[in-house]
């Protein structure tokens, strides 16, 4: 049977995992190649890399990233951030990734979507997707933003996704805003709407403060992965013992 | 005690000539079979030259993809001719994921392409339920049904990691090593005589996929 997967997310700031507490104090959490090792052996499945470096340097330091965890782990993982064209798509996948994730660009150029599904096919491609919830005339609309939250797109979070999936996405990260950083579980309505509007696997994001919550994302918002950020970064919770918890309630985990 | 030493000199000299060819035709990042291979002690060669492929003691054949770009690139690089005569001349050889697919007669991603025909058989999309999201991508596990070398010491049930929308279906049922439920068994290894393959990722499937690397290196027949 095909395991739910966890997948611990790193926030890369210049060549450092980093974690930030509301997108401030941004707090040190070691070297990317060791944080990687670290979860590989804890039995992580997959492993999301978020460049969050804004300068042309940063790229290079990204790149160098992705090539020593390349050589260092035997598992796949996933790097956005950032990436505005096929030439930025093409460097991190020549470097060694497995899937790129594509998020303000995907908006911004949908056509980006195809030409990395086509060039490294649907497999390779992810699309982030980041809703919030927000009322416009009297209704709540799911609105898709991009530049870390920043910029409302007008976007529907369901129908997009609907749309990146026809343009060649072949997985879907969705980040919904209301719940990122709250600790409070993950927004199940909304994740559960969009797993079920599309066939591409969908992979659950923002919101984790403990196991129960990614065990909820599966259960409860159909997701067909959880992934979470500060729980495992500074030893809340080893994914071993949220996998132990997850299989309590009946999900299929792949355990070490 | 000298002839353990002069036995392990030996035994390391023929792993160091065992040279490993894995084939470079655009399809995708080669370097982590590359490293995978490195891991367990063997060092492969990552190359697009027939000469190389030719010489080789073991050849592996990786890929992502598309079925029919994958051939273009094969066939625009001259390596389908080399690629067959190294199989037929029964040296150990191992397809992944797109390397598996490529070896059957036709697949039918984008429309009919013929493949390598190494294998009776064709490559189809996943057609499933919704609730079966495509493509099948993460940790499956696999259901052994012939013991083939390169799975030596891996129990049944031991988890891959996948990432793929076509399956093969091969005409001759007993070239088939493992299968894996996914709305359904398919057919997830091969193996017939020097001629291995997987549909998932051993390079990336942690200790248990280095397993199959590790053993493919040290085949012998």
């Amino acid at each position: 049977m095909l395991a739910k997967r966890v997948i611990p997310c790193l926030d890369v700031d210049r060549g450092r995992v980093v974690k930030g507490t509301n997108f401030v104090n941004l707090r040190d959490a070691g070297d990317p190649v060791q944080v990687a090792a670290r979860y590989e052996a804890e039995g992580a499945d997959e492993l999301v890399f978020l460049d969050i470096t804004a300068s042309h340097e940063g790229r290079n330091i990204m790149l160098d990233v992705v090539r020593r965890v390349s050589e260092t782990v035997f598992m796949p993982f996933t790097v956005g951030g950032g990436i505005r064209n096929l030439d930025d798509v093409t460097r991190l996948i020549q470097a060694g990734a497995e899937k790129v994730s594509i998020n303000s660009a995907a908006v911004r150029t949908p056509e980006l979507i195809t030409e990395t599904a086509r060039k490294f096919g649907s497999c390779a491609t992810v699309v982030n997707i980041d809703p919030k919830r927000i009322v416009k005339d009297g209704r709540e609309l799911w609105e898709v933003h991009i530049s870390g939250g920043r910029i409302g797109t007008g976007l529907e979070a369901v129908a997009w996704a609907k749309e990146v999936e026809r343009l060649g996405a072949g997985e879907i990260v969705l980040t919904c805003m209301d719940a990122d950083g709250t600790k409070n579980g993950y927004d199940l309505e909304i994740t559960a709407a969009v797993s079920s509007a599309v066939s591409i696997p969908v992979v659950a994001s923002g919101g984790a403060g403990k196991p129960e919550h990614l065990a909820d994302a599966i259960l409860i918002g159909k997701a067909d992965a959880a992934l979470a950020a500060s729980i495992f970064h500074f030893g809340e919770f080893t994914i071993h013992e949220t996998k132990e918890l997850m299989r309590s309630r009946g999900v299929p985990v792949r355990m070490k | 005690m000298f002839i353990a030493v002069l036995v392990g000199f030996t035994f390391f000299l023929t792993s160091v000539q065992s040279m490993i060819a894995i084939i470079d035709y655009g399809m995708g990042n080669l370097r982590s079979v590359q490293k995978g291979f490195e891991q367990v002690g063997h060092s492969a060669t990552i190359t697009s030259d027939p000469a190389v492929i030719a010489k080789a003691e073991r050849v592996v054949l990786p890929g992502v993809g598309a079925f029919g770009d994958a051939m273009r690139e094969l066939n625009d690089r001259g390596l389908v001719e080399p690629i067959k005569s190294f199989i037929n001349r029964g040296k150990p050889f191992l397809g992944i994921c797109l390397g598996l697919q490529l070896l059957f007669e036709v697949g039918h991603e984008d429309g009919h392409h013929t493949g390598l025909g190494v294998l009776a058989g064709e490559v189809r999309r996943f057609e499933l339920p919704h609730d079966f999201k495509v493509p099948h991508m993460g940790w499956n596990q696999l259901m052994m049904r012939r013991p083939a070398p390169i799975l030596a010491g891996l129990p049944d049930g031991v988890h891959m990691y996948f990432v793929h929308s076509y399956y093969v279906v091969p005409r001759d049922p007993d070239v088939i090593a493992t299968e894996t439920d996914y709305g359904g068994p398919f057919v997830s290894a091969i193996w017939r005589g020097n001629v291995f393959a997987t549909q998932f990722h051993p390079e990336k499937s942690q200790a248990d996929g280095l397993r199959i690397l590790k053993n493919f290196a040290e085949h012998t027949a």
